[in-house]
């Protein structure tokens, strides 16, 4: 083996390895904070020994091992200064698992680390570090913060666990789809940062948190396969990661899906996004918000032409989103499809009544509306006004061009930006097609 | 391990009867399931002095050492097993008082 081999063992050991060490480190010694330190350390002795000595044959096995070694000695060490570890440790004990429990220790870290208890912004930070395994400055990188205020937040956080006692163990029967939904909650913010990244400065899509994202959606469908709404993320993000590299053009602006180049779409992602789809239609279970999103995103993917986009079944689906969440968010989502099935006036009709004057998708979309009506002058006032709100580069480049564009009814449907904490949106809005399309899920199967 | 829990509110004696005979239920079950530390309801803030003993003669103020919209109105004192189970028993509290209440951990 070579360096670079040694290193990307590492790197696919880190991957596999970092959340399971971490966990059954805590379990064991019952606090986040030795934990953390136990695993890093066993990396960083990785990395200093595994090019001399070669990859052990059960790299997790001995990483495992080496972290709770390392473990160990720091416990020695802080009771040698009258440290009050043992406490610590028979705080947590052996709490009995609810009936029915999954008993991957990855769960309880995840629940933990998206404890009502703490704040939002806390449990993203925390299970980017702890299940995810980023470092302080690379989570401190995605959000834009410094590094030390990142680590402080983080300290804050484990000591507060501690402090308050926020148990480790997957929540009762009772709590469990509230908590789910919390820990689901926290994987599409961190999507949706990846997605549409804000600030002047940042990258228009994040691709190592969109990545970091599926990977958590991944494990948390996977220890949970049978709850609904995991596999309806997962698929959403699929859907909406699979149009990633046409969504941005070389310049730097945002390509509205009617106007994305189709064969840039990665069909392995699609092929997966609808096989989740499938399986959820199949379940006959009545759908959450993700599984009705992801639902509007396999329509989309799977029309073979931008024309071809069975519009009114995308509005059906929005006509149950609403009952779920009757949000003037979904409301303007669902006015997209409006405007497809009923025409832009009826559209506009339903948009002007919306709440939204400070959201810059709202804008967008009025302006789009406009223009495609030909009220050019309204429009532009209100392409203005997006810019004017809209924090991702890509977006303002976007809707920059389209504000200097002639204001006759577009030829196609055409407008803009998704909104913040509800993937895909531009692709809702912007239909498009491709040939060799996976068949719409929701219509049979192939 | 204990946790305080503390009654936010911004007026005094303001517990109406019903109030009182909930926060009298709401002690009965924390007394039957073995929750119950102690518990009490504090007069005004305006009744608060400030005590000094730090000097070599202590010195009294007048008032609250804090001033503010929202202040402690009362407290229970409960024992529960970790975070999740106190604020569980928080949140029954905060129904039965009809109040904002706030969860703190005792070290």
């Amino acid at each position: 083996m070579n360096a670079a081999d040694i290193r990307e063992a590492i790197a696919r050991v880190h991957r596999e390895e970092w959340a399971r060490i971490v966990a059954s480190l805590t379990k064991r010694f019952g606090d986040l904070d030795i934990a953390e330190e136990a695993a890093a350390e066993a990396f960083a002795t990785a990395v200093e020994r595994w090019p001399g000595d070669g990859v052990p044959p059960a790299p997790g096995a001995w990483l495992t091992t080496t972290a709770n070694r390392k473990a160990v000695d720091r416990i020695r060490r802080e009771r040698k200064r009258g440290g009050k570890q043992e406490e610590a440790q028979a705080m947590y004990g052996d709490t009995p698992e609810p009936h029915g429990a999954i008993e991957d220790e990855r769960l309880r870290l995840i629940f933990t680390c998206c404890h009502p208890a703490l704040a939002t912004e806390t449990r993203v930070a925390l299970t980017l570090r702890m299940v995810g395994g980023l470092t302080v400055p690379e989570i401190a990188r995605a959000f834009l913060v410094q590094e030390s205020a990142m680590g402080q937040r983080i300290t804050r956080a484990k000591a507060k666990i501690k402090a308050a006692r926020i148990p480790y163990r997957v929540p009762s029967a009772t709590d469990l789809p509230a908590r789910v939904s919390g820990v689901l909650a926290v994987l599409f913010l961190v999507f949706n940062e990846g997605y549409l990244a804000t600030g002047p400065d940042a990258d228009p899509v994040r691709r190592d948190l969109t990545a970091e994202a599926i990977r958590l959606a991944r494990l948390i469908r996977d220890l949970m396969p049978a709850d609904g709404e995991a596999a309806g993320l997962l698929a959403l993000m699929l859907l909406t990661e699979a149009r990633r590299t046409a969504r941005v053009s070389a310049s730097g602006e945002l390509v509205p899906l009617g106007e994305q180049d189709r064969g840039a779409w990665d069909a392995a992602l699609i092929a997966e996004g609808h096989r989740l789809v499938r399986e959820r239609l199949a379940s006959g279970a009545a759908p959450g918000r993700y599984q009705i999103l992801a639902a509007v995103n396999a329509v989309h993917t799977s029309a073979l032409d931008m024309r071809d986009t069975d519009w009114s079944q995308i509005l059906a689906l929005y006509d149950l989103l609403v009952r779920l969440d009757p949000s003037p968010i979904v409301a303007l989502n669902r006015a997209v499809a409006v405007a497809e099935v009923d025409g832009p006036e009826a559209a506009l009709a339903i948009v002007d009544r919306l709440p939204l004057d400070g959201y810059h998708a709202y804008h967008a979309t009025r302006a789009d509306l406009l223009r495609r009506l030909g009220r050019s002058a309204l429009s532009r006032a209100a392409y203005d006004r997006a810019i004017e709100l809209a924090g991702n580069t890509a977006e303002t480049a976007y809707l920059t061009r389209r504000r200097g564009q002639p204001g006759l009814p577009a030829p196609r449907p055409m407008s803009s930006a998704p909104p913040r904490g509800h993937i895909g949106k531009d692709d809702l809005e912007e239909p498009g097609p491709r040939r060799d399309r996976e068949p719409n899920p929701l219509k049979g199967r192939p | 391990m204990q946790y305080l829990v503390s009654v936010i509110d911004h007026r005094t004696n303001s517990a109406t009867e019903a109030e009182m005979a909930d926060i009298n239920a709401y002690n009965d079950v924390l007394k039957a399931e073995g929750h119950w530390v102690f518990a009490g309801g504090l007069a005004s803030p305006d009744s608060a002095t400030v005590i000094d003993g730090r000097g070599a003669d202590a010195v009294f103020t007048d008032g609250p050492f804090l001033e503010s919209k929202e202040f402690l109105a009362g407290f229970w004192v409960i024992e529960a097993p970790d975070l999740d189970v106190a604020l569980e028993l928080a949140a029954e509290g905060s129904k039965a008082c009809n109040r904002r209440v706030e969860v703190r951990p005792f070290l």
